[in-house]
């Protein structure tokens, strides 16, 4: 105790950086306060990920994915959902989030509605949806029928549709969390900028584009990286609402390592979440030297 | 004048409506259809109908009965779900307070290194990570144990847990340490008697996050519990799928129910998980 006590009263005598290990009091109680995390993270992350790196060492592994036409399928699935999905997510973020600073009780009030997705556990909600799209007695196929007396389409057995509406599943999910946060960032712009805009004559669009994008441009940008990052691992949206069918075409990568897992190949599962790394690692570089700052 | 200015007024309020409108049915659809479900008998929440001819709450008395055998565990798998959350939100709590308190206000050397660490793990997609950690759970012999769930949603809270408080924790006034410092403080009374006091919005944040995190978990629930009474709620939803036969409406009951309870911790926290959590995101 007296030791950290001289340490901060006489800054000049601190220990000089060769004396190397010998920490003073207070780097102990430092490691002491860290220590339970470290073992989590030796634990449950550095072990995990390199028994995950043994497994997948193969190189016939990659020979093999490489066959498999779901593999690729899978690539091609991931690559359109993260380029569609997080624009057009991105892009109502930004809409909306400009929406939701006008300043009416009934905004208000929809700004807490609006949350509910976001708040509420997938898993209910997605499989309502799914019950909304069974083509036989699912509510969008009843109203198709009795506004136009046709069969709708068999919605989740289209490949392409099935994908498209995993996406819309995954936009609805997440479109409040970063709609809020856009939103903050919109409420940090001083007002007065726009006061003085409108002095000048500015339209909705001048404040936009002279106002609230240059301000906001950085964080919409760190907003849509980790956007990425996040939804290469949505697993829910996919598996919940199509499990990856009809005939697994439409898989992502966070969906194909368990089905992998399930069909008891370990290897193949480790293998494709290893292919994953070049796309993801690249975003997570960004990110940290944004974030780490 | 006058006139004109009342007349942008209207299509300013027209134009507000004509986004709110769809902004409000597009969020409201899928979970109403879910009550919907939940209120009508069995068979008739197909009609398409707005509102049931006969709404009922049968569909409830099954469920908090546990009166079918989708539901025989109905009440044991909430339980789960709600001892598994709270571990989760306190453990993430003492593991992330403590080390944002190393980091920020002990200064520890290295300590820049750890908060990279754990940010890194934050950017490993959860999908991802789900496969080696059933591989090691089962090594470390924790499979259909509730630890095995617990630690792995630890593991995946706590990155994000350590940088919002570490955040939170620079923000405080170095004086005050100094301050205990000199009256003799050890660093364990500074972290206890004026580190905690002074973060406890940000904890409420954090300790809300990862108590949400694991209520709402389904991967890593379905991979790493299999026996039907150690289920988490969520699993015993999923599992409803596997049957050609289920009984849709129990299902939307039941998952209208265990929607509840997080949509109302959300409101009751919103102050604190709004300013606490974006901040974060903000900064970036």
């Amino acid at each position: 105790m007296t030791a950290a006590t001289t340490n901060i009263v006489e800054p000049a005598r601190r220990p000089s950086r060769r004396a190397g290990f010998a920490l003073s009091e207070k780097q102990v109680w430092a490691l002491l306060f860290t220590a339970p995390y470290i073992v989590v993270f030796l634990a449950f992350v550095v072990f995990p990920v390199g028994y995950a790196f043994w497994l997948a060492r193969d190189p016939h592994l990659y020979v093999e994915l490489s066959e498999d036409p779901i593999f690729l399928r899978t690539v091609v699935n991931t690559l359109v959902f993260l380029i569609v999905a997080i624009n057009v997510k991105m892009v109502m973020a930004l809409f909306l989030s400009g929406f939701f600073t006008h300043k009416r009780w009934w905004v208000k009030v929809l700004a807490v509605l609006f949350v509910l997705p976001w708040a509420v556990p997938s898993i209910p909600t997605i499989l309502s949806v799914r019950f909304m799209l069974n083509p036989e007695w699912g509510v969008v196929n009843t109203l198709i029928f009795s506004l136009t007396g046709d069969d709708g389409p068999n919605w989740l057995n289209d490949p392409t549709l099935a994908l498209s509406l995993s996406m819309v599943v995954h936009i609805w999910k997440s479109l409040p969390f970063w709609t809020l946060i856009l939103l903050a960032g919109r409420l940090a712009i001083p007002g007065e900028l726009y006061e003085a805009a409108s002095v000048d004559g500015a339209g909705a669009w001048h404040r936009f584009r002279f106002i609230t994008w240059p301000s906001i441009s950085t964080l919409y940008v760190t907003c849509t990286f980790l956007s990425m990052i996040f939804t290469v691992g949505d697993f829910n949206s996919v598996y919940l609402l199509t499990g990856g069918g009809p005939a697994d075409l439409t898989h992502v990568l966070a969906t194909l390592g368990i089905r992998y897992l399930r069909l008891d190949q370990v290897g193949l599962a480790m293998a494709s979440i290893v292919c994953a790394l070049p796309l993801i690692l690249p975003l997570v570089f960004v990110m940290m030297k944004r974030l780490s700052k | 004048m006058t006139r004109r200015r009342f007349m942008r007024g209207v299509s300013t309020e027209a134009a507000l409506l004509l986004i709110g409108i769809p902004v409000l049915l597009w969020t409201l659809i899928p979970i109403y259809h879910m009550f919907l479900f939940a209120i009508s008998p069995k068979d008739a929440a197909f009609s398409g109908q707005l509102w049931p001819t006969h709404p009922t709450f049968r569909n409830f008395e099954i469920v908090f009965g546990q009166q079918h055998h989708f539901l025989y565990n109905f009440w044991r798998q909430m339980f789960n779900s709600l001892a598994i959350s709270c571990a989760t939100a306190v453990l993430t709590l003492l593991i992330a307070s403590a080390t944002a308190f190393a980091i920020s206000r002990l200064r520890m050397k290295g300590g820049r290194w750890v908060m990279n660490l754990a940010l890194f793990t934050y950017f490993i997609p959860a999908a991802f990570l789900a496969v080696p950690m059933y591989k090691t759970m089962g090594m470390y012999g924790l499979l259909n144990n509730d630890w095995a769930l617990i630690l792995a949603m630890v593991t995946v809270a706590s990155p994000y847990a350590i940088w919002i408080l570490r955040q939170a924790s620079d923000k405080l006034p170095v004086e005050l340490d100094e301050a205990a410092l000199i009256d003799g403080a050890s660093p364990f009374q500074l972290f206890r008697m004026i580190y905690i006091p002074l973060m406890v919005p940000s904890l409420i944040a954090v300790g809300t996050y990862a108590l949400l995190l694991a209520w709402n978990e389904y991967l890593y629930a379905f991979l790493l519990l299999s026996r039907e009474t150690s289920l988490t709620l969520p699993v015993a939803l999923g599992n409803f799928l596997s049957a050609d036969d289920s009984p849709w409406e129990l299902l939307m009951t039941a998952g209208f129910i265990y929607a509840l309870p997080p949509a109302a911790i959300y409101y009751a926290f919103r102050k604190y998980m709004s300013s606490g959590l974006t901040a974060g995101a903000v900064k970036g």
